[in-house]
């Protein structure tokens, strides 16, 4: 299960990395959203992907589910959902006023 | 008496949520917040105090024992950072009072200025990993919001570029942690100190020692990965970019000085070396880039990034003197750094640019705002009686007695460089003839100038009072160079 954990976060890495480069300004923020799942999976992964019972105090059970690694991902998943939003939000702005969404064309001059 | 640690995290967040209901009322808004940010002030002074007295204080949320549970830890460090940030907290927002407009007032400049100001002192305060990633989100959401604030062509394009930069810099984070959680189990600083030294950092805790070396270098702008800063603290107004300039770099500078001293201090032979080299990289390229500049805020934008090489080089070096000398660079520069970028505020109001071959003569019409620039402008390059003197001094003594000459050499021709390139600004904006108008000469700048004052006698006082603020500071890298007490203090009992 690990294995196939780790190809999927490296699937999404890949794309995401292969997006970001793109010159599309929404390219781009897909680009950063496929990144922040990859890293989240790789968060929820790293730690091993132990099956059990909740960690509760039920004594009796062997095998816990550690959820420090949920809770982690949990707060960083908000993160990221807000982040987007205000990345495309952003990025409409951007394409509004430049009339342009190619980050080409965005480029600063040295003496604007 | 362990819950004093959460006020300076609590009050902003607190007031800025309050004061988004008052958006359509900017006069209540201003006094709400001038409020919070004095409360601010004197509770971290007290903090500090009440740490000098007392020792590294933590507080466990909930009550949960250290490894597991949220704590907050207050070191000498930490809460000296907490006291500077309030301090530029409050200068920034009396400035941004007499420059902003009115418009930007009503959509929520207050309440993310204080949400700003909750990131910055919670990455200074908390004990564990996670929440530094948290606390430096919740910075970077409030300073995205800032830096586009104004929405003008420019502002949008460059921090398009900003936020994509930092929001790769978060993902990064939390690669790095997921290794670490991975390799260690724990996010808890003091803890994972002691699984660091357990397993000598080697192998993949060492790689991602370096991920995060690279994620905090690139929040706070060192060698290779300092590209975005000139660009993106260009467009905002300059009570903004007063406060970025000041404070936001240094977040980044906090959390490699802690990591490094802290965590990852098994291998200095190569992790410290290799942040020696980004030093003197960041200082020497940072420098040029501000001598090749002819705008008055960038080249201060430039200036940034060669000083923080500064404070890395103090941690690079990883001596007591090196560090406390880094410690006093830190206060030092975000003392002068937020008062220069006020000053290029001042002159834009008067002369309405920022291009230095568009100004000229400001000395013969507004002498005081002339002569308060040359202070900081030379405290800045290190001349003697000012604190920029007494804080590099220890640095560069420090790398000619541990025989890192070159390092030393970097550090003293950059010096020269800064002190040339802040001539430059001084004789092109207040020398020479005349080039503003008679109506641009009779504006008066006093209230203007009245919350820069502070900062300028401030650079003055740790320049005179430098014995006391070095001994402080050497107090300060005790600490940190003793990780056992903080570690201690966090898992003791």
């Amino acid at each position: 299960m690990e294995i196939l954990m780790s190809i999927i976060a490296g699937v999404l890495f890949m794309t995401g990395t292969y997006l970001l480069l793109s010159k599309s300004l929404l390219r781009v923020v897909m680009a950063l959203v496929l990144l922040s799942h990859g890293s989240h999976l790789l968060l929820l992964t790293m730690p091993g992907l132990t099956r059990g019972a909740a960690p509760l105090l039920n004594l009796g059970e062997n095998t816990f589910t550690d959820p420090l690694p949920q809770a982690m991902i949990l707060t960083a998943i908000v993160i990221s959902f807000g982040i987007t939003a205000f990345l495309l939000v952003l990025a409409y702005r951007t394409y509004k006023v430049h009339k342009t969404d190619d980050l080409e064309e965005l480029r600063g001059s040295a003496d604007e | 008496m362990n819950n004093l640690l959460i006020l300076p995290i609590l009050i902003p967040m607190a007031m800025g949520a309050l004061l988004i209901l008052f958006q359509r009322q900017p006069r209540v808004q201003r006094v709400l917040s001038s409020l919070t940010v004095l409360a601010l002030l004197a509770l971290s002074v007290y903090l500090l105090l009440f740490v000098y007295q007392n020792g590294i204080v933590s507080l466990e949320f909930g009550d949960w024992p250290a490894p597991f549970g949220i704590v907050f830890v207050a070191d000498l460090f930490s809460a000296f950072m907490v006291i500077l940030s309030s301090l530029i907290g409050a200068i920034c927002l009396f400035f941004g009072f007499f420059t902003l407009s009115k418009e930007r007032e009503k959509f929520y400049y207050y309440p993310f200025y204080l949400f700003l100001m909750t990131g910055v002192n919670g990455a200074f305060l908390t004990g564990d990993l996670f929440n530094l990633f948290v606390f430096f989100e919740v910075m970077l959401i409030a300073s995205y919001i800032l830096i586009v604030f104004g929405g003008t062509k420019y502002q949008l394009r460059e921090s398009f570029k900003y936020v994509v930069i930092n929001v790769f810099g978060s993902i990064l984070f939390l690669v790095a942690m997921a290794y670490i959680y991975g390799i260690t189990g724990t996010v808890n600083m003091a803890h994972l100190a002691v699984r660091n030294a357990e397993l000598g950092q080697s192998g993949a805790l060492q790689v991602s020692a370096i991920i995060l070396l690279i994620v905090f270098s690139m929040k706070g702008a060192l060698f290779p990965l300092y590209f975005w800063l000139p660009k993106s603290y260009y467009g905002p107004p300059s009570a903004i970019a007063a406060l970025f300039g000041a404070l936001l770099t240094k977040v980044g500078i906090y959390a490699i000085i802690r990591m490094f001293t802290l965590v990852f201090n098994q291998d200095i032979a190569f992790t410290h070396t290799l942040i020696l080299i980004m030093a003197g990289l960041t200082m020497f390229f940072g420098v040029l880039g501000a001598v090749s500049q002819f705008d008055f805020k960038r080249i201060l934008s430039y200036h940034i990034i060669s000083q923080v090489g500064y404070m890395v080089m103090g941690l690079g070096l990883f001596t007591k003197t090196a560090i406390a000398g880094a410690v006093y660079y830190i206060a030092h520069h975000i003392i002068v750094k937020a008062a220069l970028f006020l000053f290029a505020g001042v002159t834009q109001r008067i002369t309405g640019t920022t291009d230095l071959k568009k100004m000229g003569g400001l000395l013969g019409t507004h002498p005081l705002l002339g002569w308060m620039f040359f202070v900081s402008a030379i405290s800045l390059a290190g001349i003697p009686p000012l604190s920029g003197f007494f804080s590099k001094f220890p640095l560069i003594l420090d790398s000619l007695t541990s025989g890192h000459y070159i390092i030393g050499a970097v550090a003293l021709i950059v010096g020269l460089l800064t002190l040339f390139s802040m001539l430059k600004i001084f004789i092109y904006v207040f020398w020479g003839e005349q080039k503003h108008s008679e109506v641009q000469a009779n504006i008066k700048v006093g209230s203007l100038l009245l919350p820069i004052v502070p900062l300028v006698l401030l650079t003055i006082v740790l320049g005179f009072a430098a014995e006391p603020m070095f001994t402080f500071s050497l107090q300060v890298a005790d600490q940190l160079l003793t990780p056992s007490t903080y570690i201690d203090a966090v898992l003791g009992e």
